[in-house]
């Protein structure tokens, strides 16, 4: 990977980061609820007689369980994508003549 | 490309089966919260998702059999919707939401390929998460996994012949296949609940000022993330993007690469 590839994937990142850091700075004192739960409000408003017709079938216990289980639908995800860049760039690496 | 007869079978069974769902449903016909859709509506999104996923397992099952090295992508493009759709971000409507990841595989590996991909995503939070739901489920899977990878990839081949740069035009393609996924999802509420006054299009604005514009940042996040990805792998994998053609402009003809 060349050096200007690195710098630029940096800037990139860095980039995304900021938007949610503005996204942050710029709604002080919200408690940013999930876009969900704001259309389930909407609902109501818009049709207060409809009563939601199915439950979850699993009612977590709390707001603590629920991000055990978003951590770990990220690291299922994380641990295939590392594997898979583990085996290319070690491949890359240990290839007598390059792979290009 | 040749069809076999069997995937010829099995695609128009899955036309027809969803024809004659779409007819039973009632008349009027992020995911959307469990129980929050009519039946009628969520068995009529569901019917219209089944040919998409036999059309998808049809191309899961050609990239096993024919493109061996790129399953390892494969693979991590279905890891790569797993991670960004648990990635609840801020945005700066003061609410929060997440991003799809199912641009990314559009672009490589095809649009239908990413229905299926998409499902198991949706299915893991549908019954771990209580986020999504399984009522909802066909309503969710056609934004997420079906309209948002279809704009992505159609996106993708538009800029491909205006010749815009490769990583750029990837960005852009998943930024507006993550967008365009929200805007389904607003329509779909919409629909299913006609505002009393405005009727269907006040309703679909409302949701749209919910669901759409929360995810403007998000989906630029999501095209820049993208695009990082992307150039990774052009690093790294060359071998398996030139398998699945998307080195083959940049090479002059390389030979190799499976038409």
């Amino acid at each position: 990977m060349s050096k200007k590839t690195v710098v630029t994937i940096l800037i990139l990142l860095a980039i995304c980061v900021g938007l949610a850091l503005f996204a942050l700075w710029s709604n002080q004192g919200s408690e940013f609820g999930g876009a969900d739960g704001a259309a389930e409000e909407a609902v109501m408003q818009i049709d207060p007689d409809y009563t939601p017709w199915a439950e979850s079938l699993i009612e977590l216990p709390g707001g603590e369980t629920e991000s055990l289980l978003f951590c770990l639908q990220a690291g299922i995800g994380a641990l295939v994508i590392g594997f898979g860049f583990g085996y290319l760039v070690a491949r890359k690496k240990y290839s007598k003549k390059d792979a290009e | 490309m040749g069809w076999t007869k069997n995937e010829r079978r099995l695609l128009a069974a899955s036309v027809a089966f969803s024809l004659c769902l779409c007819l039973c449903g009632t008349a009027d016909a992020m995911h959307i919260m469990e129980g929050y859709l009519p039946v009628g509506h969520c068995l009529a999104w569901g019917a219209v998702c089944i040919p998409f996923l036999a059309w998808g397992l049809i191309s899961i099952r050609r990239i096993v059999a024919r493109q061996r090295k790129a399953v390892l992508l494969l693979a991590m493009m279905g890891a790569y919707a797993f991670v960004l759709s648990a990635l609840k971000l801020p945005s700066v409507s003061g609410s929060s939401s997440h991003p799809t990841g199912t641009g990314l595989g559009a672009v490589l590996f095809g649009a239908p390929v990413m229905a299926v991909l998409g499902i198991i995503v949706l299915l893991f939070q549908a019954i771990l998460l209580a986020h999504g739901g399984l009522t909802t489920l066909g309503a969710n899977t056609f934004s997420m996994a079906i309209a948002g990878p279809f704009v992505s990839w159609g996106v993708y081949a538009l800029l491909k012949k205006c010749k815009v740069n490769q990583v750029v035009s990837i960005g852009i393609a998943c930024a507006l296949g993550d967008l365009f996924t929200y805007v389904v999802t607003a329509v779909q509420l919409g629909v299913a609940h006609p505002s009393p006054v405005g009727g269907v299009g006040a309703s679909i604005a409302e949701f749209m000022g919910i669901f759409a514009v929360t995810q403007i940042p998000l989906a630029v996040i999501e095209g820049i993330l993208s695009a990082v990805v992307y150039m990774l792998l052009q690093s790294f994998a060359k071998p398996e993007l030139r398998e699945i053609g998307m080195l083959q402009e940049s090479r002059k003809v390389a030979g190799g690469a499976v038409k």
